[in-house]
């Protein structure tokens, strides 16, 4: 007999029963994506509402928390200097630091792993790229010497990754052995604990090391970018939205679309405005967008790619929430977790060459310290909302939290507390990582959880 | 396909001397010194829902192991469609169009019901995830089997109740063209309404032509939809046969002791197709 699952037509009578999955209006609401669900605006507005009363409130802490952080610090630092553009420009720059290692902590925290390493790991790797530019010296060009840096740090989170999923030891373990590792190299590397690695700016190859958070682009360039990059969003929202319309899916309404793109080009337009704003003297004027601005985008969109539209990205998050059921389906976890672990250690090289461009090669330990370094990058990840306990959690979050921690620090700095500085820099951010792991297990054990059984 | 007056009506039972599409030969398998199935023969013909029964330990979770290629058998064979197989992996199994429904239901929850339909066979287009297609695909499935979705499927696993995770895990099994369904405990952990409906579901699976497999503690259920029974005795198939064959008595005593009223199990005069 010709056994063709295919052939039934489903309007076969039968008088049994269809499984509803249609749940209690709250219980949907609270875990169905709003976005997924309006046909409307309006009862997009509605559901979301519902959603953020229901425990899953996405991105929305770590915004209130940032204007919490504004508002704080604008109040408390001497003449109310906190939101001065000059200020705010700075901590763009300072925090695109934490938002790249916090977005290389995301992969690993998705897998339900953590890195440990990822501090040292980066001023490593920015301690080799700024080496193989110098002249005399190896005198690399700067694409070779950044490459160099990503692929060996790479080798080393593969390393790591090999470690943890062949051998099935806690990656905790394995990482704080990394890390303990790396921060004695680069002592060695650096030839010193206060070594520093000085970038000549008139060699080309070196220069272009420095300016990737010291170059600034003219504020006319700044403007172009943000058209191509809005213009990009749009275009691609409005595709991906025709296609699922055509296709009889449901697609977010076009207000809503709308909407989101204004929002983008309105906070682009802000940030190009608030770098477009003379920030130096009457004399030396400074004005622009760092590039480091337009680089984080660009990592913010690789890795978004790759973990929401690529096979990888959706394995990474089937072990995070269910490792079983991901061996099961066929998943080589092995595979994952070392290229996850390797790729978290790549993007952790290239916040570290950041980190340098940033405090003018100052790899000393009095600028940088590997362990505050990855307490920040897990801060930040976890603050914007990547949980723990993996599964959960994008890139945007990392950087949305880099933003958090950026600001506390540079807040911390500006108050002028002499001695009780570094302590409090240590502390607030701990602090807020306490809140934010509890937003994390609360959230987790009321309705919006997504581990709930 | 031409040859609709064959369309599965439930009329058409594997009695008649039709090939199962799966048969297993003195299957035997040990770990260790541990023998855990004594040359287990089993027919799983299309169109029908064979339970399988025993007690714990009888080896009812190896046999099914070793049919979804978690296990290889020490010896015998297994043929499907007539000739005979080596399923080596789970991906054999696939291959071969046999799924596997696990107790747990290997489903991740932070997955929408797409996202999980789909794990390790995403579709892709132009390198990159296919969604749209998935999602209709996926879409389609559930409404053949009348899993009605108003809502959305892509709402994560996690918002779902156990009825209707074991919908989902069902439907992901049957959404491959398989031919071979195995149910490990599938109502185990539900209530009666949910019950009810996952039942329906593993005869909407029949009706569509699968050989479905049901492991099953609860005897009420596997006498609802069984057409088959075959009873695992610590490691030995001690009855097998059409359930017409069977009550609840003899099922028990098959299960606890191996033989009924003493006696061994004797197939029907009619019942089996070959010797």
């Amino acid at each position: 007999m010709s056994a063709d699952a295919g052939e039934i037509p489903a309007e076969k009578a039968d008088a049994g029963t269809a499984v509803d999955l249609t749940l209690d209006p709250a219980a949907a609401a609270a875990d169905v994506p709003a976005e997924i669900r309006a046909q409307s605006l309006g009862q997009y507005l509605r559901d979301l509402r519902q959603q953020i009363r229901g425990g899953n409130s996405g991105v929305l802490p770590v915004i209130l928390g940032m204007v919490l952080v504004a508002i704080v610090f604008e109040i408390i630092t001497p003449e109310h200097a906190f939101l001065r553009p000059s200020n705010l420009v700075y901590i763009f720059a300072l925090s695109t630091v934490y938002m790249v290692l916090a977005m290389a902590e995301t992969v690993v925290l998705l897998l339900g792993e953590i890195d440990l390493s990822v501090g040292a790991v980066a001023m490593i790797g920015g301690v080799i790229a700024f080496k193989l530019v110098q002249q005399p010296g190896p005198g690399w060009p700067w694409w070779a010497a950044i490459l160099a840096a990503l692929v060996g740090c790479g080798a080393f989170g593969a390393l790591q990754g090999t470690v943890t999923a062949q051998l099935k030891i806690p990656s905790f373990v394995v990482t704080l052995a990394g890390f303990l590792l790396c921060s004695g190299i680069l002592i060695v590397v650096l030839g010193g604990a206060d070594g520093n690695v000085n970038l000549n700016t008139s060699v080309a190859s070196q220069r272009v090391i420095y300016d990737l958070v010291q170059g600034l682009l003219t504020p006319v360039v700044g403007w172009i970018v943000l058209a191509v990059v809005v213009a990009a969003a749009g275009i691609n929202m409005w595709l991906r939205a025709a296609a699922r319309r055509r296709q009889r899916l449901v697609a977010p309404p076009a207000g809503l679309t709308a909407i989101r793109l204004a929002l983008v080009a309105l906070l682009g337009a802000a940030v190009v405005v608030l770098c477009s704003i003379n920030r130096g003297t009457l004399v030396v004027k400074v004005a622009g967008v760092p590039w480091v601005i337009p680089i984080v985008l660009v990592v913010l969109g690789g890795w978004t790619v790759l973990l929401s539209r690529t096979r990888f990205g959706r394995y990474v998050y089937a072990i995070g929430g269910n490792a079983e059921a991901a061996r099961r389906a066929g998943v080589r976890l092995p595979a994952i977790r070392i290229w996850s672990f390797a790729l978290c250690s790549a993007t952790a090289a290239l916040g570290g060459i950041l980190l340098g461009s940033f405090f003018f090669g100052e790899y000393s330990t009095n600028t940088a310290d590997p362990g505050q370094l990855v307490l920040y990058a897990v801060a930040a990840a976890v603050i914007g909302g990547v949980s723990l306990f993996g599964g959960r959690g994008k890139p945007l979050h990392g950087v949305l939290g880099g933003l958090l921690i950026g600001s506390i620090a540079y807040g911390v700095s500006l108050l002028n507390l002499g001695q009780y500085a570094p302590p409090l820099e240590y502390i607030l951010p701990g602090a807020v990582l306490i809140g934010a792991v509890l937003v994390d297990v609360l959230s987790r054990r009321g309705t919006g959880g997504v581990t709930r059984v | 396909m031409t040859e609709t007056s064959e369309a599965p009506s439930g009329a058409s039972r594997a009695e008649d001397g039709v090939e199962p599409l799966l048969k297993l030969r003195g299957i035997d398998k040990h770990f260790g010194p541990v023998q855990a199935l004594y040359g287990v023969n089993l027919d799983l013909p299309a169109g029908q829902v064979t339970g399988l029964c025993g007690d714990n330990g009888a080896g009812k979770s190896v046999l099914t192991r070793c049919i979804a290629g978690a296990h290889q058998p020490d010896h015998g064979q297994i043929s499907f469609e007539g000739r005979p197989v080596h399923i080596r992996s789970t991906r054999d199994a696939a291959a071969l169009g046999i799924e596997t429904v696990y107790q747990d239901l290997a489903l991740a929850d932070n997955l929408d019901i797409v996202q999980n339909m789909f794990l390790g066979r995403e579709r892709l287009r132009r390198g990159l995830l296919d969604e749209d297609s998935m999602e209709k695909q996926a879409g389609e499935t559930l409404s053949t089997l009348r899993v009605t979705t108003v809502r959305s499927i892509r709402q994560p696993v996690a918002s779902l109740s156990g009825g209707q995770r074991q919908a989902v895990a069902v439907a992901k099994a049957v959404m491959w063209n398989s031919k071979v369904v195995l149910l490990d405990e599938p109502t185990a952990a539900l209530g009666v309404v949910q019950t009810r409906t996952v039942l329906d579901l593993i005869e909407r699976l029949r009706d569509r032509g699968l050989a479905v497999m049901v492991i099953s503690h609860n005897l009420n259920d596997v006498f609802e939809v069984a057409d088959r029974i075959a009873v695992l005795y610590l490691g030995r198939m001690v009855a097998e046969g059409p359930a017409a064959d069977f009550d609840r008595q003899s099922v028990v005593e098959y299960m606890t002791t191996g033989t009924f009223s003493g006696r061994p199990f004797e197939p029907a005069a009619s019942a089996t197709g070959e010797a």
